[in-house]
Protein backbone atom coordinates (compact mmCIF):
# COMPACT_ATOMS: atom_id res chain seq x y z
CA UNK A 1 0.00 0.00 0.00
CA UNK A 2 3.00 2.44 1.26
CA UNK A 3 5.34 1.88 -2.29
CA UNK A 4 1.73 2.50 -4.47
CA UNK A 5 1.42 5.89 -2.34
CA UNK A 6 4.73 6.68 -2.46
CA UNK A 7 4.79 5.97 -6.46
CA UNK A 8 1.66 7.69 -6.71
CA UNK A 9 2.89 11.07 -4.95
CA UNK A 10 6.12 11.21 -7.12
CA UNK A 11 4.37 10.77 -10.04
CA UNK A 12 1.84 13.84 -8.94
CA UNK A 13 4.96 15.89 -8.20
CA UNK A 14 6.64 14.76 -11.53
CA UNK A 15 3.34 15.64 -13.37
CA UNK A 16 3.70 19.19 -11.12
CA UNK A 17 6.81 19.70 -12.41
CA UNK A 18 6.29 19.23 -16.23
CA UNK A 19 3.05 21.29 -16.02
CA UNK A 20 5.07 24.09 -14.70
CA UNK A 21 7.81 23.68 -16.90
CA UNK A 22 5.80 23.85 -19.95
CA UNK A 23 4.11 26.61 -18.54
CA UNK A 24 7.37 28.45 -18.28
CA UNK A 25 8.29 28.18 -21.87
CA UNK A 26 5.06 29.05 -22.75
CA UNK A 27 5.02 32.21 -20.95
CA UNK A 28 8.38 32.95 -22.32
CA UNK A 29 7.68 32.12 -25.81
CA UNK A 30 4.55 34.28 -25.53
CA UNK A 31 6.77 37.32 -23.86
CA UNK A 32 9.59 36.83 -26.94
CA UNK A 33 6.77 37.47 -29.64
CA UNK A 34 5.22 40.09 -28.04
CA UNK A 35 8.42 41.44 -27.57
CA UNK A 36 9.26 41.06 -30.87
CA UNK A 37 5.60 42.24 -31.98
CA UNK A 38 6.35 45.99 -30.27
CA UNK A 39 9.76 46.12 -31.51
CA UNK A 40 9.78 48.82 -34.04
CA UNK A 41 7.02 50.20 -33.05
CA UNK A 42 7.58 53.74 -32.76
CA UNK A 43 7.31 54.89 -28.68
CA UNK A 44 4.27 56.68 -27.76
CA UNK A 45 4.12 60.51 -27.14
CA UNK A 46 6.17 61.76 -24.06
CA UNK A 47 5.30 64.39 -22.35
CA UNK A 48 7.96 64.87 -20.35
CA UNK A 49 11.72 66.06 -22.19
CA UNK A 50 13.25 63.72 -19.58
CA UNK A 51 16.51 62.83 -21.71
CA UNK A 52 17.08 58.57 -22.41
CA UNK A 53 20.09 57.02 -21.35
CA UNK A 54 21.87 55.83 -24.33
CA UNK A 55 24.29 53.11 -24.74
CA UNK A 56 26.49 53.95 -28.20
CA UNK A 57 28.91 51.07 -29.37
CA UNK A 58 32.14 51.99 -31.56
CA UNK A 59 34.58 49.91 -33.35
CA UNK A 60 37.40 50.41 -34.96
CA UNK A 61 38.26 52.28 -38.23
CA UNK A 62 35.39 53.17 -40.06
CA UNK A 63 33.00 52.15 -37.47
CA UNK A 64 33.66 55.05 -34.92
CA UNK A 65 33.93 57.65 -37.65
CA UNK A 66 30.91 56.83 -38.82
CA UNK A 67 28.86 56.98 -35.57
CA UNK A 68 30.73 60.32 -34.34
CA UNK A 69 29.66 61.77 -37.77
CA UNK A 70 25.99 60.78 -36.41
CA UNK A 71 26.54 62.03 -32.99
CA UNK A 72 27.51 65.69 -34.09
CA UNK A 73 24.18 65.94 -35.72
CA UNK A 74 22.09 64.68 -32.48
CA UNK A 75 20.40 66.55 -30.42
CA UNK A 76 22.68 66.04 -27.08
CA UNK A 77 20.01 67.26 -24.75
CA UNK A 78 17.71 64.48 -25.80
CA UNK A 79 20.49 61.34 -25.41
CA UNK A 80 22.17 61.63 -21.74
CA UNK A 81 23.75 60.30 -19.78
CA UNK A 82 25.77 58.25 -22.46
CA UNK A 83 27.81 55.43 -22.26
CA UNK A 84 30.33 54.55 -24.86
CA UNK A 85 31.90 51.09 -24.92
CA UNK A 86 34.68 49.85 -27.51
CA UNK A 87 36.42 46.39 -27.83
CA UNK A 88 39.48 46.11 -25.19
CA UNK A 89 41.59 45.85 -28.60
CA UNK A 90 41.02 48.91 -29.65
CA UNK A 91 42.83 51.94 -28.55
CA UNK A 92 41.69 54.89 -30.54
CA UNK A 93 37.77 54.97 -30.90
CA UNK A 94 37.37 56.04 -26.97
CA UNK A 95 39.81 58.49 -27.28
CA UNK A 96 37.79 59.50 -30.27
CA UNK A 97 34.63 59.58 -28.02
CA UNK A 98 36.59 61.55 -25.32
CA UNK A 99 37.41 64.16 -27.71
CA UNK A 100 33.89 64.81 -28.87
CA UNK A 101 32.36 65.19 -25.42
CA UNK A 102 35.13 67.52 -23.92
CA UNK A 103 34.47 69.27 -27.05
CA UNK A 104 30.50 69.75 -26.01
CA UNK A 105 31.49 70.62 -22.72
CA UNK A 106 33.86 72.96 -23.99
CA UNK A 107 31.27 74.81 -26.09
CA UNK A 108 28.12 74.64 -24.28
CA UNK A 109 27.82 76.81 -21.03
CA UNK A 110 25.29 74.04 -19.78
CA UNK A 111 26.37 72.37 -16.98
CA UNK A 112 28.31 68.96 -18.40
CA UNK A 113 26.41 65.91 -19.25
CA UNK A 114 28.38 62.93 -17.63
CA UNK A 115 29.56 60.70 -20.34
CA UNK A 116 30.93 57.28 -19.36
CA UNK A 117 34.06 55.37 -21.63
CA UNK A 118 34.10 51.77 -21.36
CA UNK A 119 35.72 48.55 -22.81
CA UNK A 120 34.48 44.97 -23.27
CA UNK A 121 36.00 41.75 -24.08
CA UNK A 122 35.63 41.02 -28.06
CA UNK A 123 33.41 38.20 -29.35
CA UNK A 124 35.81 37.44 -32.35
CA UNK A 125 38.95 39.16 -33.99
CA UNK A 126 39.29 40.06 -37.09
CA UNK A 127 40.38 36.62 -39.07
CA UNK A 128 39.92 34.49 -35.51
CA UNK A 129 38.70 30.71 -35.92
CA UNK A 130 35.10 30.40 -35.84
CA UNK A 131 35.69 27.13 -33.53
CA UNK A 132 37.88 29.22 -30.55
CA UNK A 133 35.30 31.93 -31.46
CA UNK A 134 32.25 30.34 -29.71
CA UNK A 135 34.49 30.44 -26.46
CA UNK A 136 35.59 34.23 -26.70
CA UNK A 137 31.82 34.80 -27.72
CA UNK A 138 30.93 33.73 -24.97
CA UNK A 139 33.32 35.14 -22.58
CA UNK A 140 32.04 38.10 -24.20
CA UNK A 141 28.69 37.83 -22.98
CA UNK A 142 29.38 37.31 -19.91
CA UNK A 143 31.08 40.58 -19.82
CA UNK A 144 28.16 42.18 -21.78
CA UNK A 145 26.17 40.85 -19.34
CA UNK A 146 27.81 42.78 -16.78
CA UNK A 147 28.00 46.12 -18.42
CA UNK A 148 24.36 45.77 -19.33
CA UNK A 149 22.79 45.49 -15.79
CA UNK A 150 25.36 48.50 -14.68
CA UNK A 151 24.41 50.84 -17.49
CA UNK A 152 20.55 49.58 -18.55
CA UNK A 153 20.23 52.04 -21.41
CA UNK A 154 17.07 53.22 -22.92
CA UNK A 155 18.64 53.55 -26.53
CA UNK A 156 21.59 51.65 -27.64
CA UNK A 157 23.35 53.40 -31.07
CA UNK A 158 25.60 50.61 -32.78
CA UNK A 159 26.45 50.46 -36.68
CA UNK A 160 28.17 47.37 -37.63
CA UNK A 161 31.12 45.84 -35.11
CA UNK A 162 30.75 42.35 -33.63
CA UNK A 163 30.68 43.72 -30.10
CA UNK A 164 27.28 45.25 -30.39
CA UNK A 165 25.99 42.10 -30.52
CA UNK A 166 26.48 40.71 -27.23
CA UNK A 167 24.74 43.85 -26.34
CA UNK A 168 21.99 44.17 -28.22
CA UNK A 169 21.00 40.65 -27.59
CA UNK A 170 21.00 41.57 -24.16
CA UNK A 171 19.21 44.60 -24.64
CA UNK A 172 16.68 42.07 -26.10
CA UNK A 173 16.71 39.66 -23.48
CA UNK A 174 15.89 42.59 -20.65
CA UNK A 175 12.55 43.55 -22.47
CA UNK A 176 11.66 40.31 -22.69
CA UNK A 177 12.00 39.57 -18.78
CA UNK A 178 10.95 43.24 -18.10
CA UNK A 179 14.68 44.56 -16.69
CA UNK A 180 14.25 47.34 -19.13
CA UNK A 181 12.49 48.32 -22.59
CA UNK A 182 15.61 49.83 -25.02
CA UNK A 183 15.15 51.44 -28.24
CA UNK A 184 18.00 49.34 -30.70
CA UNK A 185 18.72 51.48 -33.50
CA UNK A 186 21.24 50.14 -35.76
CA UNK A 187 22.60 51.88 -39.09
CA UNK A 188 24.69 49.60 -41.66
CA UNK A 189 28.09 50.81 -42.57
CA UNK A 190 28.52 53.22 -45.54
CA UNK A 191 31.07 50.63 -46.85
CA UNK A 192 28.40 47.89 -47.13
CA UNK A 193 26.32 48.33 -50.45
CA UNK A 194 25.24 45.33 -51.31
CA UNK A 195 25.73 42.52 -48.57
CA UNK A 196 24.86 43.57 -44.86
CA UNK A 197 27.32 42.92 -42.27
CA UNK A 198 27.49 39.84 -40.08
CA UNK A 199 26.16 41.92 -37.45
CA UNK A 200 23.71 43.63 -39.76
CA UNK A 201 22.17 40.30 -40.71
CA UNK A 202 21.88 38.83 -37.41
CA UNK A 203 19.99 41.75 -36.20
CA UNK A 204 17.73 41.96 -39.17
CA UNK A 205 17.42 38.76 -39.08
CA UNK A 206 16.14 38.22 -35.21
CA UNK A 207 13.90 41.32 -35.29
CA UNK A 208 16.09 42.77 -32.75
CA UNK A 209 16.95 46.28 -34.23
CA UNK A 210 14.08 48.74 -33.73
CA UNK A 211 14.99 50.49 -36.74
CA UNK A 212 17.75 49.26 -38.89
CA UNK A 213 19.46 51.94 -41.36
CA UNK A 214 20.90 51.13 -44.86
CA UNK A 215 22.84 53.79 -46.51
CA UNK A 216 22.65 52.36 -50.09
CA UNK A 217 19.51 51.91 -52.40
CA UNK A 218 20.83 47.97 -53.26
CA UNK A 219 20.45 46.85 -50.01
CA UNK A 220 16.76 48.50 -49.25
CA UNK A 221 15.79 46.61 -52.08
CA UNK A 222 17.29 43.40 -50.63
CA UNK A 223 16.14 43.94 -47.00
CA UNK A 224 12.60 45.61 -47.09
CA UNK A 225 12.52 46.29 -43.21
CA UNK A 226 15.39 48.48 -43.51
CA UNK A 227 15.01 52.64 -43.75
CA UNK A 228 17.02 53.62 -46.80
CA UNK A 229 18.79 57.19 -45.44
CA UNK A 230 21.49 57.43 -48.31
CA UNK A 231 24.81 57.96 -47.68
CA UNK A 232 25.43 59.84 -44.11
CA UNK A 233 29.02 60.44 -44.81
CA UNK B 1 45.84 76.72 -53.74
CA UNK B 2 47.10 80.08 -55.39
CA UNK B 3 50.91 81.13 -55.65
CA UNK B 4 53.09 81.83 -53.74
CA UNK B 5 55.03 85.32 -52.80
CA UNK B 6 57.76 84.71 -55.22
CA UNK B 7 55.73 83.43 -57.84
CA UNK B 8 56.57 79.93 -57.59
CA UNK B 9 53.78 77.24 -57.66
CA UNK B 10 53.44 75.43 -54.51
CA UNK B 11 54.72 71.66 -54.87
CA UNK B 12 51.99 69.70 -56.32
CA UNK B 13 52.21 66.77 -53.95
CA UNK B 14 50.94 62.85 -54.24
CA UNK B 15 49.93 61.83 -50.99
CA UNK B 16 49.69 58.16 -50.12
CA UNK B 17 47.59 56.65 -47.15
CA UNK B 18 47.00 53.40 -45.93
CA UNK B 19 45.68 54.13 -42.69
CA UNK B 20 46.09 52.12 -39.62
CA UNK B 21 47.06 48.50 -41.97
CA UNK B 22 49.72 47.19 -42.94
CA UNK B 23 49.90 47.38 -46.90
CA UNK B 24 53.44 46.86 -48.10
CA UNK B 25 52.40 45.52 -51.54
CA UNK B 26 50.79 49.11 -52.02
CA UNK B 27 54.15 50.40 -50.51
CA UNK B 28 56.33 48.73 -52.58
CA UNK B 29 54.49 49.47 -56.09
CA UNK B 30 54.12 53.41 -55.82
CA UNK B 31 57.68 53.33 -54.86
CA UNK B 32 58.72 51.53 -57.72
CA UNK B 33 60.65 53.89 -60.75
CA UNK B 34 57.24 52.90 -63.33
CA UNK B 35 54.92 54.92 -60.69
CA UNK B 36 57.60 57.32 -59.62
CA UNK B 37 58.65 58.32 -63.16
CA UNK B 38 54.54 58.26 -64.16
CA UNK B 39 54.07 60.24 -61.52
CA UNK B 40 56.84 62.49 -62.47
CA UNK B 41 56.38 62.77 -65.98
CA UNK B 42 52.35 64.32 -64.98
CA UNK B 43 54.08 66.80 -63.33
CA UNK B 44 54.02 65.54 -59.72
CA UNK B 45 57.50 66.95 -57.92
CA UNK B 46 56.42 65.30 -54.84
CA UNK B 47 55.56 62.33 -53.26
CA UNK B 48 54.51 61.40 -49.36
CA UNK B 49 53.91 58.12 -48.03
CA UNK B 50 52.47 57.35 -45.19
CA UNK B 51 53.16 53.78 -44.43
CA UNK B 52 50.74 52.54 -41.78
CA UNK B 53 52.06 49.40 -39.83
CA UNK B 54 53.78 48.49 -42.73
CA UNK B 55 57.39 47.22 -42.50
CA UNK B 56 58.63 47.97 -46.17
CA UNK B 57 60.80 51.25 -46.38
CA UNK B 58 60.65 53.60 -49.34
CA UNK B 59 64.13 55.08 -50.75
CA UNK B 60 63.71 58.72 -49.60
CA UNK B 61 64.97 61.53 -52.05
CA UNK B 62 65.24 65.01 -51.74
CA UNK B 63 64.17 65.66 -55.53
CA UNK B 64 66.86 68.10 -56.28
CA UNK B 65 68.43 66.37 -58.55
CA UNK B 66 65.59 66.62 -60.18
CA UNK B 67 63.99 62.83 -59.64
CA UNK B 68 60.57 62.78 -57.65
CA UNK B 69 61.18 63.80 -54.06
CA UNK B 70 59.92 61.28 -52.27
CA UNK B 71 58.88 61.43 -47.75
CA UNK B 72 57.40 58.74 -45.50
CA UNK B 73 56.19 58.38 -42.28
CA UNK B 74 54.12 56.05 -40.39
CA UNK B 75 51.58 57.99 -38.78
CA UNK B 76 50.31 61.12 -37.92
CA UNK B 77 48.12 62.86 -35.89
CA UNK B 78 47.47 65.46 -39.04
CA UNK B 79 46.59 63.49 -42.08
CA UNK B 80 43.67 65.68 -42.87
CA UNK B 81 46.64 68.27 -43.20
CA UNK B 82 48.46 66.17 -45.51
CA UNK B 83 45.82 65.45 -47.43
CA UNK B 84 44.55 69.10 -47.76
CA UNK B 85 47.75 69.82 -48.79
CA UNK B 86 47.57 67.26 -51.69
CA UNK B 87 46.99 67.30 -55.15
CA UNK B 88 46.47 63.43 -55.67
CA UNK B 89 45.71 60.90 -53.00
CA UNK B 90 46.51 57.18 -53.19
CA UNK B 91 44.84 55.44 -50.57
CA UNK B 92 43.94 51.81 -49.81
CA UNK B 93 40.08 51.04 -49.45
CA UNK B 94 39.16 51.90 -46.01
CA UNK B 95 35.90 53.82 -45.84
CA UNK B 96 37.20 56.22 -43.15
CA UNK B 97 40.66 57.97 -45.43
CA UNK B 98 38.36 57.61 -48.69
CA UNK B 99 35.47 59.91 -47.34
CA UNK B 100 38.05 61.82 -45.55
CA UNK B 101 39.45 62.25 -49.34
CA UNK B 102 36.03 62.74 -51.18
CA UNK B 103 34.80 65.30 -48.60
CA UNK B 104 37.87 67.69 -49.31
CA UNK B 105 37.50 67.42 -53.05
CA UNK B 106 40.75 65.60 -53.80
CA UNK B 107 41.19 63.24 -56.93
CA UNK B 108 41.49 59.62 -55.52
CA UNK B 109 43.06 56.38 -56.57
CA UNK B 110 41.97 53.91 -54.40
CA UNK B 111 43.66 50.81 -54.01
CA UNK B 112 42.13 47.39 -52.68
CA UNK B 113 44.51 44.96 -50.86
CA UNK B 114 43.94 41.68 -52.06
CA UNK B 115 45.48 39.81 -49.04
CA UNK B 116 42.55 40.70 -46.35
CA UNK B 117 40.12 38.43 -45.86
CA UNK B 118 36.74 38.63 -46.75
CA UNK B 119 37.39 42.08 -48.73
CA UNK B 120 34.07 43.83 -47.86
CA UNK B 121 35.87 46.92 -48.96
CA UNK B 122 36.08 46.82 -52.47
CA UNK B 123 32.20 46.41 -52.78
CA UNK B 124 32.48 50.35 -51.81
CA UNK B 125 35.08 51.36 -53.74
CA UNK B 126 33.59 49.69 -56.98
CA UNK B 127 30.39 51.85 -56.40
CA UNK B 128 32.13 54.83 -56.10
CA UNK B 129 34.39 54.28 -59.18
CA UNK B 130 31.00 53.22 -60.92
CA UNK B 131 29.69 56.58 -60.15
CA UNK B 132 32.97 58.50 -61.32
CA UNK B 133 33.74 59.91 -58.05
CA UNK B 134 37.53 57.59 -58.12
CA UNK B 135 39.54 55.62 -59.92
CA UNK B 136 39.48 51.73 -58.47
CA UNK B 137 42.93 49.88 -58.81
CA UNK B 138 44.90 47.21 -57.46
CA UNK B 139 48.43 46.75 -56.33
CA UNK B 140 49.65 45.38 -60.16
CA UNK B 141 47.34 47.71 -61.64
CA UNK B 142 48.50 51.17 -60.35
CA UNK B 143 50.79 52.11 -62.95
CA UNK B 144 48.23 51.40 -65.71
CA UNK B 145 45.34 53.66 -63.92
CA UNK B 146 48.17 56.13 -63.39
CA UNK B 147 48.87 55.97 -67.24
CA UNK B 148 45.09 56.35 -68.07
CA UNK B 149 43.81 58.52 -65.84
CA UNK B 150 41.80 61.53 -66.45
CA UNK B 151 40.90 63.41 -63.22
CA UNK B 152 38.90 65.84 -65.07
CA UNK B 153 36.56 63.21 -65.97
CA UNK B 154 35.85 62.54 -62.04
CA UNK B 155 32.68 63.71 -60.43
CA UNK B 156 32.72 65.75 -57.38
CA UNK B 157 31.43 64.16 -54.21
CA UNK B 158 28.53 65.81 -52.02
CA UNK B 159 29.07 65.35 -48.55
CA UNK B 160 26.07 62.97 -46.81
CA UNK B 161 24.24 64.25 -43.91
CA UNK B 162 23.14 62.45 -40.88
CA UNK B 163 20.49 65.11 -39.93
CA UNK B 164 17.46 62.86 -41.23
CA UNK B 165 18.24 60.40 -39.06
CA UNK B 166 18.14 61.87 -36.35
CA UNK B 167 15.45 63.54 -36.91
CA UNK B 168 13.72 59.93 -37.76
CA UNK B 169 15.29 58.76 -34.08
CA UNK B 170 13.85 61.86 -32.14
CA UNK B 171 10.05 61.13 -33.50
CA UNK B 172 10.74 57.11 -33.02
CA UNK B 173 11.35 58.06 -29.57
CA UNK B 174 8.14 60.38 -29.08
CA UNK B 175 10.16 62.98 -28.63
CA UNK B 176 8.34 66.69 -29.80
CA UNK B 177 10.24 67.70 -32.76
CA UNK B 178 11.31 71.58 -32.67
Amino acid sequence: MEKNNGFCVSNLSSNLLITCFIALITTVLFRVLYVIYRTGKPLSKRASRQPLSTLIVLGSGGHTAEMINLLLVLQKDRFAPRFYIAAATDNMSLQKARVLENSLADSSGVKRVSAEFMQIYRSREVGQSYVTSVWTTLVAMAHALWLMIKIRPQVVLCNGPGTCIPLCVIAFFFKVVGIRWSSIFYVESIARVKRLSLSGLLLYKLWIADQFFVQWPQLQRKYPRAHYVGCLM
Amino acid sequence: MGETEDGMRPKKVVFVTVGTTCFDVLVKVVDSLEVKDELLGRGYPSLLIQMGRGSYLPTKSTGDDGSLAVDYFTFSSSIADHMSSASLVISHAGSGSIFETLRLGKPLIVVVNEDLMDNHQSELVEELAERKHLYCAHPQTLHQTIVGMDLKSLLPYSPGDATPVAKLLIRFLGFPED
